[in-house]
């Protein structure tokens, strides 16, 4: 059993949901994205999905494109996000999943990059590029190491097709709200709840939604449908203000757990 | 004619399989939301295959709208120059707008109709692929919307102009490089939000299946002319077809009714920019690896960690990290050569052509020009070597004089 699954697990057994805030890794720093992990592990949040930058993210928009264009200007590799995940997740109780493109995988070599995410502490990847359809290779050695590949079904997903990718899913479903690229909503889709339920009815695996989630009343919509939630555009955009020099950045870690702290309580009120 | 001249049977010529891989290379690695579409486009394509009316359709368009087919032209005194065999241009900047894309871009605004899609949108570098975007929706009557990188728009502002003229809007991107790679990007995230009632008009031989496929098969008309024209003209195929790479639209198209004709060498030709450090060419088959970039296996000039590598080429529809899958297969299996020109070769090249032919060919173009004449120069004076002259350089013209102009500065 993954850490994942032990996580939702224990949330199940309690009654409670799951809050999951999205970093990018670099942005400004590496210094302070391990500074923010922990500090959202220290305010209760319950997973992480920490973005690995990538020069071509098709599924992003502008909030998240532009801190990948800063992380990897400001000089991020690879090997630097593996250290410092390293570190971090020995401290944190939250575990952590990479957002990842599979052009950065497939350039390190699949059994290469689960061996070093592993040996980082990390308990599994979602990767936005690669669909269902392409994904056997990566999901058989993934479960092979008992490390989660948490696949995405979206509104556009045909109902015999979400099927499908749910018995190829370990963990957690990532179930996309909209149809469109990341970024904060006003309004969800009015058949997000509907369509949450019919894919609860068809699969035992917890079902998180992203994509367009930033506000309270998204929350109490959720609520009653969803495992968990996740938000990214929302926490990015206050990291944003974040600059290189870390005497600076108690006003920004203050108000990424603030809101973290808001959206935990509207979750498990 | 003999019977020589009919296609064999080739495992290639299949090809892509179900998968959308040509070999190992092509596929689907695109966020999940635009599976259904490509699935809907897929399907709708190859009904469209089979279904007379939309061919017809297709096959007139060609013919009365286009100008099809384009003329084979012996370049006589290009000839004479280079010494070699004899060089024959297939003239795709005969086209109605001036270069190949027309061929792509009807039969996709048809496959939209067909598809009940009321919207259009693309992506262009050089802005061959946008102006003839632009002009199959407005012969449709269908709106577009074309990306196009700032970078691109300084240096190709004739095609900007026509654009507008024909009542497409377009939108500048002004992220990473601001160039072709840049604008498939900003594309490709309005098709995810839009993909309920809109088609995404490709440009390339690029992008996740179906694409790499459906381009191909537009394109192909221009290897199929090719093939007969030959015939008549000489009674067998020619000794050797190039043509320039960027996606390797034109190319592909051109090669593709050759593959199985394995006596007739290819060869395609890649932007080697200003030198072969990286960031200063646009040569993915020559410098690059296999990887993923824009939703398809295939080679591509990424660094270490698979971030893609900014690239450069003097011209804006070649400057481009990545390339058609099938490419890669045919780099692979060898079936096609790949050489890389320089920026100041196709200059030169351009120039050449210019004076001694009264034609002015796309920056692009001039590149497949430039190593064609070393083909010639291999060859012995029976032999013809078609260049696929895929554009017109009209386009270019102002931008040539700021090279020149920036050149002739760096002597003084």
């Amino acid at each position: 059993m993954s850490a994942i699954d032990k996580l939702f697990q224990r949330l199940k057994s309690e009654g409670k949901k799951a809050f999951m805030p999205f970093v990018t890794a670099g942005d400004p720093s590496l210094d302070f994205t391990a500074a923010i992990l922990k500090r959202l592990d220290a305010e209760g949040c319950h997973l992480a999905e920490l973005g690995i930058p990538y020069s071509d993210p098709i599924a992003d928009g502008p909030v998240i494109q532009d801190s990948y264009t800063r992380s990897l200007q400001g000089g991020t590799k690879l090997s630097g996000i593996f250290a410092m995940a390293s570190e971090v997740t020995s401290e944190i109780t939250m575990p952590v999943v990479t957002m990842v493109s599979y052009a950065i995988i497939y350039r390190m070599g699949i059994d290469e990059y689960l061996q070093q995410a592993i040996a980082a502490g990390i308990s599994g990847a979602i990767v936005p590029d690669m669909p269902v359809d392409e994904s056997d290779e990566l999901a058989a050695k993934c479960k092979a190491l008992d490390f989660s590949l948490i696949q995405l079904i979206t509104p556009t997903t045909p109902r015999d097709r979400a099927v499908q990718i749910a018995e190829q899913t370990t963990g957690f479903i990532y179930y996309v709200s909209i149809t469109g690229i990341t970024g904060e909503r006003t309004e969800l889709p009015a058949d997000l709840a509907d369509n949450l339920k019919w894919l609860k009815s068809v699969t035992d695996l917890p079902i998180c939604v992203g994509f367009g989630i930033s506000k309270l009343e998204h929350v109490e919509v959720l609520k009653p449908v969803a495992d968990g939630l996740i938000v990214g555009s929302a926490i990015v955009r206050r990291i944003a203000a974040a600059t290189n020099d870390p005497s600076k950045n108690q006003d920004v870690m203050d108000d990424v757990g603030g809101f973290a702290q808001g959206m935990l309580s509207a979750i498990n009120d | 004619m003999t019977s020589h001249f009919l296609p064999k049977p080739s495992p290639d010529a299949s090809l892509p399989d179900e998968k959308g891989r040509f070999g190992e290379f092509g596929g689907r690695f695109v966020p999940e939301t635009l599976i259904a579409a490509l699935d809907q486009l897929e399907t709708e394509y190859y009904q469209s295959q089979k279904d007379p009316a939309f061919q017809a359709e297709l096959d007139v368009l060609l013919r009365d709208f286009v100008g099809r087919p384009s003329p084979l032209y012996f370049a006589k005194r290009l000839t004479e120059h280079c010494g070699g065999a004899q060089i024959w241009f297939k003239r795709e900047d005969l086209n109605h707008t001036g270069a190949h894309k027309i061929n792509s871009t009807l039969g996709q605004a048809l496959l939209t109709i067909r598809m009940g899609k009321k919207r259009v949108i693309a992506e262009t570098g050089a802005g061959q692929h946008g102006v003839a975007t632009a002009t199959a929706c407005a012969h449709f009557g269908i709106p577009c919307v074309i990306y196009m990188g700032e970078e691109d728009i300084r240096r190709q502002q004739p095609n900007v102009q026509s654009m507008k003229m024909l009542g497409a809007e377009i939108c500048p991107v002004t992220t990473g490089s601001r160039t072709l790679r840049d604008a498939v990007n900003q594309a490709m995230r309005d098709w995810m939000s839009s993909v309920a009632d809109t088609h995404y008009i490709l440009g390339s031989v690029v992008g996740p299946h179906p694409f790499p496929l459906i381009v191909r098969d537009y394109q192909a008309v221009i290897g199929r002319e090719t093939i007969q024209q030959s015939q008549e003209r000489f009674g067998r195929l020619p000794d050797a077809v190039v043509a320039c790479v960027g996606g390797g639209s034109n190319a592909a198209g051109m090669f593709y009714p050759f593959v199985a004709e394995t006596d007739v060498p290819l060869v395609g030709v890649e932007a080697g920019g200003e030198s072969d450090q990286p960031g200063r060419h646009a040569s993915s088959l020559t410098f690059g690896k296999p990887g993923v970039l824009h939703g398809s296996f295939s080679y591509v000039l990424q660094d270490e960690d698979g971030q893609t590598d900014d690239v450069h080429s003097a011209s804006a529809g070649l400057d481009y990290p990545g390339v058609g899958p099938e490419h890669s297969h045919w780099k692979s299996t060898g079936r096609v050569e790949y050489r890389s020109c320089r920026d100041d070769e196709a200059l030169a090249a351009f120039d050449l052509v210019a004076r001694n032919e009264g034609i002015l060919p796309a920056l692009e173009t001039s590149h497949a020009i430039a190593k064609g004449m070393e083909v010639a120069k291999e060859r012995g004076k029976d032999e013809v070597v078609v260049i696929c002259l895929s554009g017109r350089g009209d386009k270019d013209a102002g931008e040539i004089q700021r090279l020149k102009n920036e050149a002739a500065a760096r002597q003084t």
